[in-house]
């Protein structure tokens, strides 16, 4: 028996260590306007480089929000070669160069500039540096900066998702940057995982499991793995949710009857129930000021979206019409919130403004569910359905841009967008 | 790795050429653990302990059914499957030591987590009517899997009416 364990656990290091990469990304759609850029490879180390190349031209173009430039064989890295003239005729309006090189300490190191060609001035001169084999990572700081200081907006690149990958009976719980890729296993079992959740601060995840025969909800250490259980009640425990400021988190418990929302510290401590409706309160999300709830209930017959004060009190019904709707997650300004809508058979990624109430659709429909919006609140991650498997796709929050991202084998399922670093 | 694909895919050419049984069933051992496999259909009776002349293991009794079945988003258990539930309720309650777990199912549609509300009101909804029918709540666990583990993997409702289930499981 002990023998079987085993050759089990090397099967399953196999396939972590095999499926690893992000077969495909497709882009649908562009930006109302794309701003056009020339992003030169860097000199210095040719590996590296082109690495980085990739993740800064790649995080750009996903983003709907850029056009690159030609750069018509032109090679340069110091400022003293910018010919401002040059890169207008191509039409630029930013260009980027710069150098990387591996330290002495075995960092690696990039001096990264851009310039604005129309007002031919130098906007960032930035040195970028991280541990020996995380190029990426110094990819998605560049591409952050060049997307902050084009579009005026926070970049999310260098910011992680969280998701399920599903593969028969396997199931992953897997935390990766935003484009999919240098993917980490939180946990790897053979029974269902549900529900992950961010601590504000990135440093924790929340996440359902049902590894004890029943669903208990599990607070993990993304440093040293450590995990304790936050709440293991007859029947089923999930949904947890943390406060902005991450003293408390929402939970929905089945203890006292159907599933009703409950607060609690991280910890533990101070358990005490907040919906008494008898019907399925579910997936509470705390608003950014951390003073109400959005929730899912079908006290009013079918599924819809609910806001309440956190510390209990008149609970106010959001959506209306045809069809259920699911899975509410405030915006990050608060302006209003994303949410899995289903009507005539299909799901659709849906934004409603909390002022006009109006719904507005941000896909075409199919089998879309579970959104989270990035942190600067542009982009929705979402798990959708392409080729017959579950996916990760995102769209900008104006629905101009869309992206299917195919990871390795297996459904990928409830992806939540995480904090920025 | 690519000598370990190549000779897996080997062994099922193989496999394939060999025989007209179903691939499933060709699949070296070492290839389970790899392969995403459908689950495999239930059984029609789960193995308990046996006991002579319990009509537990009796397959043309209605205790041989441990599935009842619902409508899209519904919880109540149907008319149906009501002599179905009322029989195990009888059997708990002259077999005191025996215990069940209640597993609540739902097909895809909806979020995980709301179907996962909705599949514990469909074993709590199972396990009162069990209590009804005389069988004391200690004898009775009632879970909930939500979507998480379908018996039928399709988009359409030959696969959801099957994952639409609260499942009767006794302890062995």
């Amino acid at each position: 028996m002990r023998v079987i364990q085993i050759i089990a656990g090397l099967l399953l290091l196999i396939q972590a260590s095999v499926a690893s990469a992000v077969l495909d990304i497709e882009i649908i759609g562009a930006g109302e306007k794309q701003i056009p850029v020339a992003i030169v490879p860097m000199g210095g180390d040719a590996k590296l480089s082109q690495t980085i190349h990739e993740v800064v031209v790649g995080d750009l173009m996903r983003s709907g929000l850029f056009r690159m430039v030609d750069l018509a064989g032109k090679f340069l890295t110091e400022p003293s070669q910018v010919s401002y003239a040059d890169w207008q005729v191509r039409g630029a309006d930013g260009l980027a160069i710069g150098n990387v090189t591996v330290l002495p300490s075995g960092r690696i190191e990039a001096r990264f500039r851009l310039f604005d060609v129309v007002k031919q001035s130098e906007l960032i001169a930035q040195a970028v540096s991280a541990h020996d084999g995380q190029a990426r990572a110094i990819g998605h700081r560049i591409a952050d900066l060049i997307y902050e200081k084009m579009t005026g907006d926070k970049g999310v690149f260098g910011s992680r998702i969280a998701y399920v990958n599903r593969r028969g009976q396997n199931f992953r719980l897997i935390v990766a940057d935003s484009d999919g890729y240098n993917e980490q296993v939180v946990l790897a079992q053979n029974e269902p995982i549900m529900s992950p959740s961010w601590s504000p601060d990135g440093s924790h995840l929340a996440y359902v499991s049902f590894e004890t025969g029943h669903a208990v909800v599990f607070v993990q250490s993304l440093y040293t793995n450590q995990r304790k259980v936050l709440a293991d009640f007859r029947g089923s425990n999930s949904a947890p949710a943390w406060s902005p400021d991450g003293k408390q988190m929402a939970i929905v418990l089945t203890r006292d009857g159907s599933s009703q929302i409950y607060l609690v510290r991280p910890d533990g401590s101070n358990l005490r129930r907040i919906t008494f409706s008898g019907a399925i309160d579910t997936e509470p999300h705390f608003s950014p000021d951390g003073q109400s709830l959005l929730f899912t209930s079908d006290r009013g017959g079918s599924a819809q979206i609910y806001r309440m004060p956190v510390e209990g009190g008149p609970e106010q019904r959001m959506t209306f019409g045809e069809g259920a709707n699911y899975s509410p997650r405030h915006s990050p300004d608060g302006s209003g919130f994303v949410f899995a809508h289903r009507n005539n058979g299909k799901f659709y990624i849906a934004l409603q403004d909390f002022q006009t109430g109006q719904m507005e659709l941000l896909t075409e429909g199919g089998w879309e569910k579970k959104p989270s919006f990035a942190p600067n609140g542009k982009l929705v991650l979402f798990a959708s359905e392409a080729r017959g498997r579950g996916i990760l796709a995102t769209v900008s929050s104006d629905g101009r841009v869309k992206q299917h991202m195919f990871t390795q084998s297996g459904d990928a399922r409830e992806p939540v967008w995480g904090p920025n670093p | 790795m690519k000598k370990l694909v190549i000779s897996l895919v080997l062994v099922n050419l193989l496999a394939a050429c060999a025989s007209n049984k179903p691939a499933e069933t060709t699949a070296a051992p070492v290839d389970s653990g790899a392969k995403a496999t459908t689950p495999a259909p239930k059984t029609a009776i789960a193995p308990v302990t046996p006991v002579a002349g319990d009509p537990l293991n009796d397959p043309a009794s209605i205790l041989a059914k441990r599935s009842v079945y619902y409508p899209f988003d519904v919880d109540a258990v149907q008319d149906a499957d009501k002599p179905v539930v009322q029989a195990h309720g009888k059997y708990l309650a002259s077999n005191p030591n025996r215990k069940v777990r209640l597993e609540g199912n739902c097909d895809e549609r909806g979020s995980n987590e709301y179907n996962l509300g909705l599949g514990q009101r469909r074993a709590d909804g199972v396990k009162k009517m069990l209590e009804l029918g005389g069988a004391k709540s200690g004898q009775m666990e009632s879970v909930s899997y939500g979507e998480e583990k379908p018996v039928a993997s399709g988009h359409e409702e030959a696969s959801w009416s099957q994952n639409r289930r609260t499942d009767i499981k006794y302890a062995k």
